[in-house]
């Protein structure tokens, strides 16, 4: 039977102990809640990993790290055209401009970080199939996933009770009257504090600062605890309805009700 | 037959089930199970899987039900159907059980979210010498001054009553000020 299922159901992190245990060669396809990952693996090690339509080459890969220029960058997008990441791998470490392991580690560095983004995905789709082996015109790594398991372990014990604290995104936060001076906040945490307002959810906040559930949960759970800030409903959301809450309509008879209920447990 | 109904939610053991029988008419119509895991076993003995059921029969046409939720987060899916057409919900916590402070704050904003209704915090086992003071607990569940944080032992049927009379007070208070 297939390897498909529900984030809900099952973790990333159970995903990869299975692949782990298993020695699974293959690729996992997760579908976000808005993007869609590709994870390969090789004999339970992970291989290769790419998100939505990021720009995973190596070239792009190298540029981030610092080991190659902007100009260097520009030359080998312009001039490279059909060549796969392999070929020119090897031009860069024939020219002297990288070694082999600088290749490596940062592929490797690479891959774990876009693993580390798929700890926070706990709605989506997944399916592993094993006929889809890691795409031959990309330099493939050798990663144990030992490692990488423990960290999203720990992400997720993190971010369950995150979830305790903060239970949804959709709720809005203000300002508490403790006035905002003598503080130090991370560049992180200002961007979620511009948009402190009853108007913008905690999901539209996360949205539009591009930071993870995991991360709008952490910022908002130290503001809270510093007492900065306080969850509010958000301006314009309907409460939702109580139905049916009274078996009277009218305003006198429902306090009517409610008096009758006083008395009664008074004499009890 | 008028029916109105209250909630009584808190995490795992706080003394839902008991507060409701002590001051139901009726045996408590409780759904309980053995308890399976270790860690729960050490606090308590049976846990409430769906819910409890209590009624307190105010005269021949109108009756109040007091249902209570089950502890487990992992039984969370009943509360929201149990929240429905509540008059208010009590928050009930145990006093001397500090690890579980954290939860019944989540129980309690989840709760709010549910159903903007009134709610009293109920901090159980106050007769208990490692209780934690009333004003602790405030903080500990970062309690505003206008929600009412009442001192209360399960199995005192006046204690309870005034948790229950302190909710209906919330209820007639709203709606005087026209909420």
């Amino acid at each position: 039977m297939a390897l498909r299922g529900n984030l809900r159901d099952f973790t990333i992190t159970q995903l990869l102990n299975l692949i782990n245990l298993a020695g699974k060669t293959g690729t996992l396809i997760l579908d976000g809640p808005s993007e869609q990952a590709h994870v390969a693996f090789r004999d339970g090690k992970l291989a290769y990993a790419r998100i939505g339509r990021e720009d995973g080459s190596l070239a792009s890969v190298l540029h981030k790290a610092n080991k190659i220029n902007v100009n260097q960058y520009r030359a080998i997008t312009d001039r490279a055209g059909q060549m796969t990441d392999k070929e020119l791998g090897l031009l860069l470490i024939n020219a002297g401009y990288v070694t082999q392991e600088d290749i490596l580690l940062n592929l490797q560095g690479y891959f774990t970080e876009l693993v580390r983004k798929l700890f926070t995905w706990v709605e989506g789709i997944f399916r592993f199939e094993n006929e889809m082996l890691p795409p031959d015109d990309r330099i493939n790594v050798k990663l144990d996933l030992e490692n990488i398991i423990i960290e999203g372990s720990r992400q997720l014990r993190e971010l369950e009770q995150l979830q305790d604290e903060i239970p949804s995104l959709d709720m809005a936060l203000k300002f508490t009257d403790r006035p905002l001076t003598n503080v130090n906040l991370s560049v992180d945490e200002w961007k979620v504090v511009k948009f402190v307002d009853p108007k913008n959810t905690m999901r539209q906040i996360a949205s539009t600062n591009k930071l993870s559930e995991l991360d709008v949960r952490r910022i908002v759970y130290g503001l809270l605890q510093a007492g900065l800030v306080e969850l509010a409903r958000p301006v314009g959301s309907t409460p939702p309805s109580n139905p049916k809450q009274f078996p009277v309509q009218d305003k006198e008879e429902q306090k009517s009700l409610i008096n009758k209920l006083i008395g009664r447990i008074r004499t009890m | 037959m008028q029916t109105v109904k209250m909630v009584v939610t808190g995490p795992f053991s706080a003394g839902k089930t008991q507060f409701i029988q002590s001051v139901s008419e009726i045996d408590v119509v409780a759904t309980e199970r053995k308890i399976s895991s270790d860690e729960e076993r050490s606090v308590k003995s049976a846990r409430t899987v769906a819910m409890d059921f209590g009624r307190i029969t105010v005269d021949e046409d109108l009756v109040l039900y007091l249902f209570g939720t089950p502890g487990q987060k992992r039984f969370d899916f009943m509360w929201e159907i149990l929240s429905e057409g509540m008059l208010g919900f009590i928050v009930m916590v145990d006093s001397t059980r500090p690890e579980t402070f954290r939860e019944a704050r989540s129980i309690l904003e989840t709760f709010r979210a549910y159903a903007p209704t009134p709610f009293v915090v109920a901090a159980n086992k106050q007769d208990v010498e490692e209780a934690w003071d009333l004003e602790d607990v405030r903080h500990a569940l970062r309690l505003d001054e206008n929600t009412k944080l009442l001192p209360c032992v399960a199995t005192d049927r006046e204690t309870v009553k005034t948790v229950l009379l302190e909710l209906l007070y919330s209820i007639l208070k709203e709606m005087d000020s026209g909420k």
